[in-house]
């Protein structure tokens, strides 16, 4: 059973006060989902609120929702477990680039081909927060760290790029700098019937690029829906989503009109079509007579 | 020789950079990953002429330095506790291909829940994986036990570990000496495998091997990580030879007339050592024992270590479910057949973090002297209601 009820954004806040930087973008992030829970409307114990390893992936905590900080890199299989067994919750799923990008990275295409209906939320940030400041999967190149004195001498992962190439249902990009978008974007995701994959760029304060903060964010920001970008054609989305490092594209990137049947939603019409069967008779067969 | 006031990761670093490893792989870890960053700085400055990659995973990271490995280069990673959980797979590889790789581990808790402290449950879990391994007291012996590693790993063809408990040693700094790269070169001659990766003469490596011969290369193994206890042995007299510092595989302190002879490893020993001497202050004989090498078991050297005593009390800052101490059970094995076996109080303590004070280890000599028998197989010290 599911329910929605008049909810405001401050049921599904919880006493814990964040343990981040102050600036730290993923306070924004956190605001963000509690508006889009709230539009949503389902009560928090209907809600399963998943995340890896990260300094983002202490958000669950931060929710009155069911919450789960598990293991670096596994938060979509766990999450997925989750849904299969209780396919009636709301679940969404949270962490970090390093987090959905590197170690966890091959869970990705997985989850998104296999569709089972989840909300995927990477706070990219271009650095490991929690480790105090190693090159990440979506560092840039040349980028300095403490784990590249000299520079990055690697390319970076592109995780709209990969996304949509993977066959993504729903993809779009926010920034805590526009917290009102962001919160819509989070709630189109939680909607979305199927797997729904939002990448906010969510700046780190303590180790990030000064050119990447809030402020920066703000003025380089381009929302794709005055530019009329037609949300329901993939190339136009991947031609921009190859814009990933350079220019900052918010909002809607894809978005399938067609979307095929959910995992669960077919795992439920399987069931249906094998219960018109005649068990019986057709065990009968092996059995020797 | 230099000295520098080092904390525990970068006396890692330190000796890597003296062994002249030439490929370095890893994923940033709490807390291991400051070995690996002042690796990064060296490689990247040159002061270590060696490849560092920055992986996306620790799993990669060790498969990596199998494949820099099995092309005959030296590799070096670290890591901790899910770090090292996650390499399990490869922990069995790069023992069954002969791979003599060195991995420094931070002991640190292991999940759920979360915790980033001391624990020594991430390495003993991976016991029986083939590894060579060395729990270390101070960040010389980090330091010392990286080169002398390398030198026994190479001798018999198998990976060590060397461990260090997490933040008391990882994040402690200490005055710590360094070796002159010639000196180190002068003890430890580049690695110089029969059979690696080579145009020249080419192997294929990791093919099946059926029930027809997959058994003998396993007694290969055995028979390797056995014959290692005496090439640590003299790995170790040599390089006391060479630089004044010995760091004996099983360390006896004061146990010569001991009655109560304490067992002990990492930090732990050094904490010890203080109770040691108050109470030998007071006149008690007491004594202590340090498990320095941990694989292969030092069977020889424990037993001879302990059976004096007439009361052994061990320590572990792990657990196995159901069984106990980890190291009080590998002692009980090595006793099980000695005709005067002292009765063996197991106790459990210090786990994910919590200090093991010297009156922590006190009270646990205290309890050992006052009791005829231990009260139970295993005894958790400090435990709240």
């Amino acid at each position: 059973m599911t329910t929605t009820t008049v909810a405001t954004p401050n049921d599904y806040k919880s006493d814990l006060k964040p343990i981040w930087c102050p600036g730290c973008g993923d306070y924004g992030v956190v605001q963000a989902i509690y508006r889009a829970l709230a539009a949503v409307g389902r009560p928090p114990h209907e809600v399963a609120f998943v995340s890896g390893i990260g300094c983002s992936s202490r958000i669950p905590g931060y929710t009155t929702t069911y919450g789960f900080n598990t293991v670096h890199g596994r938060a979509l299989p766990i999450a997925q477990g989750i849904k299969l067994a209780r396919p009636e919750l709301l679940v969404l799923v949270a962490g970090g680039d390093g987090d959905g990008f590197s170690i966890g990275g091959g869970h990705v295409p997985h989850a998104v081909r296999r569709n089972i209906d989840l909300t995927y939320v990477v706070m990219d940030n271009q650095i490991y927060g929690l480790t105090k400041g190693q090159l990440s999967p979506t560092s840039p190149r040349g980028l300095k760290t403490v784990s590249s004195a000299y520079g990055s001498v690697e390319d970076p992962v592109n995780p709209l790029m990969y996304v949509l190439g993977y066959g993504a249902r729903f993809v779009a990009q926010g920034t805590p700098a526009d917290l009102s978008g962001l919160a819509s974007l989070i709630e189109a995701g939680l909607r979305y019937p199927g797997f729904a994959f939002i990448n906010v760029q969510s700046p780190c304060i303590t180790y990030g690029q000064p050119e990447a903060q809030l402020k920066a964010h703000k003025a380089a920001m381009k929302r794709l829906e005055p530019m009329g970008h037609d949300v329901t054609d993939r190339l136009a989305a991947m031609r921009l989503a190859a814009e990933y490092g350079e220019a900052l594209y918010t909002g809607v990137f894809y978005r399938d009109p067609n979307p095929s049947p959910t995992y669960d939603a077919e795992l439920v019409e399987r069931r249906r079509a094998f219960g018109t069967l005649d068990r019986a008779r057709a065990l009968d067969r092996f059995v020797p007579h | 020789m230099t000295t520098k006031v080092l904390e525990g990761t970068h006396a890692i670093s330190w000796a890597v950079q003296r062994s002249r490893a030439a490929v370095i792989a890893a994923y940033p870890i709490t807390p291991s990953s400051g070995v690996v960053e002042l690796l990064a700085e060296m490689c990247a400055d040159g002061r270590l002429d060696a490849r560092f990659v920055a992986v996306e995973s620790e799993h990669s990271a060790l498969a990596t330095c199998a494949g820099a490995s099995q092309t005959g280069m030296r590799a070096f990673t670290a890591t901790s506790s899910h770090g090292l959980l996650y390499m399990h797979e490869m922990l069995h590889w790069c023992v069954g291909a002969r791979l003599p790789i060195v991995l420094a581990n931070v002991n640190r808790a292991v999940g759920s829940p979360w915790n980033i402290f001391a624990d020594q449950n991430d390495s003993l879990s991976q016991r029986d994986t083939g590894w060579l391994q060395y729990y270390c007291e101070d960040n010389q012996e980090v330091l010392d036990t990286i080169i002398q590693a390398y030198k026994v790993a190479e001798r018999v063809l198998l990976p060590a570990m060397v461990c260090l408990d997490a933040f008391f040693l990882s994040h402690t700094s200490e005055p710590v000496s360094i070796p002159e790269p010639h000196e180190v070169d002068a003890y430890l001659p580049p690695f110089a495998p029969d059979y690696f990766l080579s145009p020249d003469e080419p192997h294929a490596f990791g093919g099946l091997s059926a029930a027809d011969g997959y058994m003998e290369l396993r007694a290969r193994i055995d028979a390797a990580m056995r014959h290692a206890e005496q090439v640590a042995e003299e790995a170790d007299e040599e390089f006391g030879r060479l630089f004044g510092r010995r760091h004996p595989l099983v360390e006896t302190y004061k146990t010569d007339d001991a009655d109560i002879v304490l067992v002990a490893s990492g930090t732990v020993a050094g904490t010890a050592r203080e109770v040691i001497d108050a109470r030998r202050a007071r006149g008690e004989r007491v004594g202590l024992v340090k498990i320095h090498l941990f694989r292969p078991f030092p069977f020889t050297p424990i037993r001879r270590a302990v059976s004096g005593a007439k009361k052994i009390a061990i320590i572990d800052r792990n657990v196995s479910f159901g069984h106990g101490g980890i190291m009080a059970s590998e002692l009980r094995s090595a006793m099980c057949a000695h005709p005067l076996a002292p009765p063996i109080f197991s106790f459990i303590a210090g786990l994910g973090g919590r200090d093991i004070t010297p009156q922590t280890i006190d009270d646990v000599v205290a309890h050992t002297i006052q009791q005829e028998q231990p009260e139970a197989d295993t005894l958790w010290v400090g435990l709240k209601e």
